[in-house]
């Protein structure tokens, strides 16, 4: 009980630790918008020679923060000027939403799916297992196992 | 030479289509039993030796190119837009894939090579052969019609003929551009071949698993390239692009990965039919989509469809390849409802916690990774053409969902090869859980104890925290594999008395697919580890005049000087810098011949403007250590006070992503080499005793 509790009262001591710099909003956001020259890469990673845009959009994105704008009032007016495809990722309303629920939506399905699959198939090979192997003394059967257990040739 | 180009290609086009045709029929005759005048097998193989005889005009038609390089021959409107008299020698080939056309004739060719190989080893299995070779020589048709009637590389230039060219795209300057293309092209196109053999098995009702066999080889050759392609990839974007980065969910990228994907689990439930005879479905439709999936890549590339940094490859022939994949995925499916009760599987899984489901998992997961790429690259088009609104999918929406996927697939790496095949007993897993999962906790521990944290600046931050699991899982993934190695190596001591690495060394030998595979999970892991430290990176930037100096982590960059040269190709510019840690210069070796030295490290950041383009350049300088990469990039100057400005990043851990690539090829490579033959031996085995695994498989005792 004493080692469980030691070994709690470090994890909590390791989680107190450190943390809190200042925030650098205009890295955040930077990330968090493209360059709308056509280079499809993010405006804090556009870096080629002579853009046309990613010093203008930099330049606004610093004037907003001096302004004390928010990083939602900020967004908006970026998306308000350069429409929707400023934005690095789709929004989190209207059929932006789409797009981050249906990957996860997709592996629940399939995995949800896949187990009862497998149960299905689990259920229907006991069942004929037991029929198969009834009369089998218990210790024949753990050995007839463990030799299929390793006698199986690994996953490659 | 222009003419030669053009007449061998449609040589090579009549024969493909030679190949096709009369294989066909061919093999529609030996599958009726019907007699002709000239026997089925005759003429199945006149169509394979047109087969070899369209390789060698597809050959030609790539060196008639090459030479118009570097004869400069301008009037060829290609070489007239892709090269120019000062190019380097090793630029010119890399010219071959640089525009569009080329890239379509380095892809027949080497269709037409692995085509070559496959036709002259076609003693194998005649029947099966030559399915795959007629089904090859199908795409070669393809791809030959693109390449004569929608895309000719021997096109002339219209008008006056021009002096010179106008140069290479100055992006592919770049010694990873000869070969990564060449790389991912070998990889792209050597799916085509299991794909051929998946497709000829099914129509022929190929009986067991043989063909399985026979492809192995191709498919795990063909997904080395592929890996190697891709990383040669990053490489390039992390030293060419300059912008610290190595990997942007470019829809290109995407394009290359997906395949990748689907391949990699290809050859993971491919086991379990060879194996179990089970997921015969599932494998014949997971080549069917690897190869749909690289033509996608291409038409993702050529269509315009989507925005990409790869832009320069757009053009027309979109069109095409949709009609291509369309032909292509309604004979698949035509197939597979013909012969589709030829593949039902003979076993079922019996528990969901098995190393039979393990493989069904990492599957599924390895589809969904596929689906979420494919997803997100595609959801811009989507997404204007039902609202009309055209969104952003970048990396943001790629870090929060494809990170966290790719981390189960990191941990299933771990846990597959721990399983026990059919069921596992509650003891069997308390049994082989307990060390990685204790491994697990003490690296989530040492992660906060040195620093990583899922927070930043007093806020939660996904990018370290996925960092922490990722390095905790990574721990643990480790531990589990090694333990694998010295698990078996300790029988092999015991029984043999050799050391615990020559033990090591004669297990994975004994096995080397099974060992070899486990090579290509560390590798990955490994991998996985680099791409965790992207979660720590930080730069600064700079305009830095004559002693300036700007600190990154350890660094002191101090600026000694700007210098200008020249060479016929292009102009640069470049920044001294020297770099010193706690005051001290820090060293480096250089090569000066076949002599190394140890010097003090000055970095020379440089951007070239390329003469016939008129394209400016950036060339990165990057100081690499194990624990991470100082990489420092020239950005020009300030136009207002002629300064260079200089912006430098730490990049954590990326040179471990580079080493995982090694061990990766290396764990192939040894999967690739055949077993050791099993010695045989007499075991006397008592009446209630349980023999040893090693003994089982005829290993020394």
């Amino acid at each position: 009980m004493k080692t469980a509790q030691a070994a709690l009262l470090a994890i909590a001591v390791c989680f107190s630790l450190g943390a809190a710099e200042p925030a650098s909003r205009f890295n955040d956001l930077n990330h968090r918008l493209m360059c709308t020259c056509g280079c499809a890469e993010i405006l804090g990673e556009c870096n080629h020679v002579g853009c046309p845009n990613s010093t203008g959009e930099l330049d606004e994105l610093r004037a907003g923060i001096a302004a004390n704008q928010s990083d939602q009032q900020i967004l908006d007016s970026f998306v308000a000027k350069y429409g929707a495809v400023v934005l690095a990722a789709p929004t989190t309303h209207g059929f932006d939403l789409v797009a981050w629920i249906a990957p996860f939506a997709v592996f629940a399905a399939a995995m949800l799916g896949t187990i009862l699959l497998v149960r299905r198939w689990s259920i229907g090979k006991t069942v004929a297992a037991e029929a198969d192997t009834s009369t089998m003394d218990p210790a024949e059967r753990e050995r007839r196992d463990q030799i299929r257990r390793e006698t199986g040739d690994g996953g490659f | 030479m222009a003419a030669f180009g053009s007449f061998v290609l449609l040589l090579a086009l009549a024969l493909a289509a030679y190949n096709l045709l009369i294989g066909g029929m061919a093999l529609r005759l030996i599958a009726t039993g019907r007699s002709t005048a000239i026997s089925a097998e005759r003429l199945a193989d006149t169509a394979r030796r047109a087969g070899i005889a369209g390789f060698a005009a597809v050959t030609a038609a790539a060196f008639a190119l090459i030479w118009s390089v570097f004869a400069n021959d301008f009037s060829i409107a290609y070489i007239m837009e892709h090269s120019n008299r000062a190019l380097p020698g090793a630029y010119k080939f890399a010219a071959l894939w640089s525009g569009q056309e080329g890239s379509l004739l380095l892809w027949a060719w080497l269709l037409g090579t692995y085509g070559f190989v496959l036709r002259l080893t076609h003693k194998t299995d005649v029947k099966l052969y030559a399915y795959a070779g007629t089904i090859l020589a199908a795409i070669q048709v393809f791809f030959l019609s693109i390449l004569c009637f929608a895309a000719p590389p021997f096109a002339l230039t219209q008008g006056a003929i021009p002096e010179d060219g106008n140069g290479l795209n100055v992006l592919l300057q770049y010694p990873e551009m000869v070969i990564h293309p060449p790389m991912l092209y070998l990889g792209y196109v050597g799916f085509s071949v299991p794909f051929c053999f998946a497709l000829g098995a099914l129509m022929m009702r190929y009986p067991g698993e043989k063909w399985i066999r026979v492809t192995r080889i191709w498919t795990m050759v063909t997904w080395l390239f592929l890996t190697c392609g891709i990383f040669l990839g990053m490489h390039w974007a992390y030293a060419v692009l300059g912008w610290g980065g190595y990997w942007g969910w470019d829809p290109v990228e995407n394009a290359s990965f997906m395949p990748w994907l689907t391949g990699t689990a290809f050859l993971h439930s491919v086991m379990m039919q060879e194996k179990k005879g089970m997921m015969k479905s599932w494998n014949v439709w997971l080549i069917f989509a690897t190869f749909l999936l690289t033509l996608l890549g291409t038409l993702l590339t050529r269509a315009g469809l989507v925005s990409s940094v790869h832009a320069f490859a757009q053009s027309s022939i979109g069109t095409w390849f949709v009609i291509f994949m369309g032909i292509v995925l309604a004979v698949c499916i035509f197939t597979y409802i013909l012969q589709h009760s030829h593949l039902k599987s003979e076993h079922h899984l019996e528990s969901l916690v098995s190393r039979e489901s393990s493989f069904l998992f990492n599957n599924l997961v390895l589809l969904t990774a596929c689906f979420v790429i494919l997803w997100g690259t595609l959801f811009p088009v989507l997404s204007e053409y039902v609202v009309g609104n055209k969104v952003t999918v970048g990396a943001p929406w790629y870090n929060r969902v494809a990170v966290p996927i790719g981390i189960f697939l990191v941990l299933l790496t771990g846990v597959g090869p721990l399983l026990p095949w059919r069921a596992a007993s509650f003891k069997s897993i308390r049994r082989n859980f307990v060390l990685p999962v204790l491994v697990f906790w003490v690296a989530v521990i040492g992660c906060f104890a040195v620093g990583i944290r899922p927070w930043k600046d007093g806020e939660f931050d996904s990018g370290y925290f996925y960092a922490l699991v990722a390095f905790s899982v990574s721990a643990a993934v480790l531990t589990a594999i090694l333990s694998e190695f010295l698990r078996g190596a300790a029988v092999i001591t015991k029984q043999t008395g050799r050391n615990l690495f020559a033990a090591t060394w004669l297990l994975t030998r004994r096995n080397t697919r099974r060992y070899g595979g486990y090579i290509i999970h560390i590798g990955v892991v490994i991998v996985v580890i680099g791409l965790a430290g992207s979660a720590f990176n930080r730069n600064v930037e700079s305009e830095m005049a004559l002693h300036d100096k700007i600190n990154i982590g350890p660094y002191t960059l101090e600026s000694v000087g700007a210098t200008q040269d020249s060479n016929p190709n292009f102009n640069s510019e470049y920044a001294l810098l020297n770099v010193t840690s706690g005051g001290e210069p820090v060293k480096t070796l250089v090569r000066d011949g076949w002599q190394f030295h140890i010097v003090p490290l000055q970095m020379t950041p440089e951007k070239r403007f390329y003469l016939a383009s008129g394209q400016p350049q950036t060339m990165v300088a990057i100081h690499s250590v194990p624990s991470w990469d100082l990489y420092v990039v020239y950005e020009g100057t300030n136009p207002d006070t002629n300064q260079p400005i200089i912006k430098a990043f730490l990049n954590p851990l990326v040179g471990w992503i580079w080493a995982g690539l090694v061990v990766l090829v290396f764990g192939t490579v040894v999967a690739l080499v055949p077993s050791l033959s099993p010695a045989t031996a007499s075991v006397r085995v008592g009446a209630r005793s349980v023999p040893t695994e090693p003994a089982l498989k005829g290993g020394h005792s």
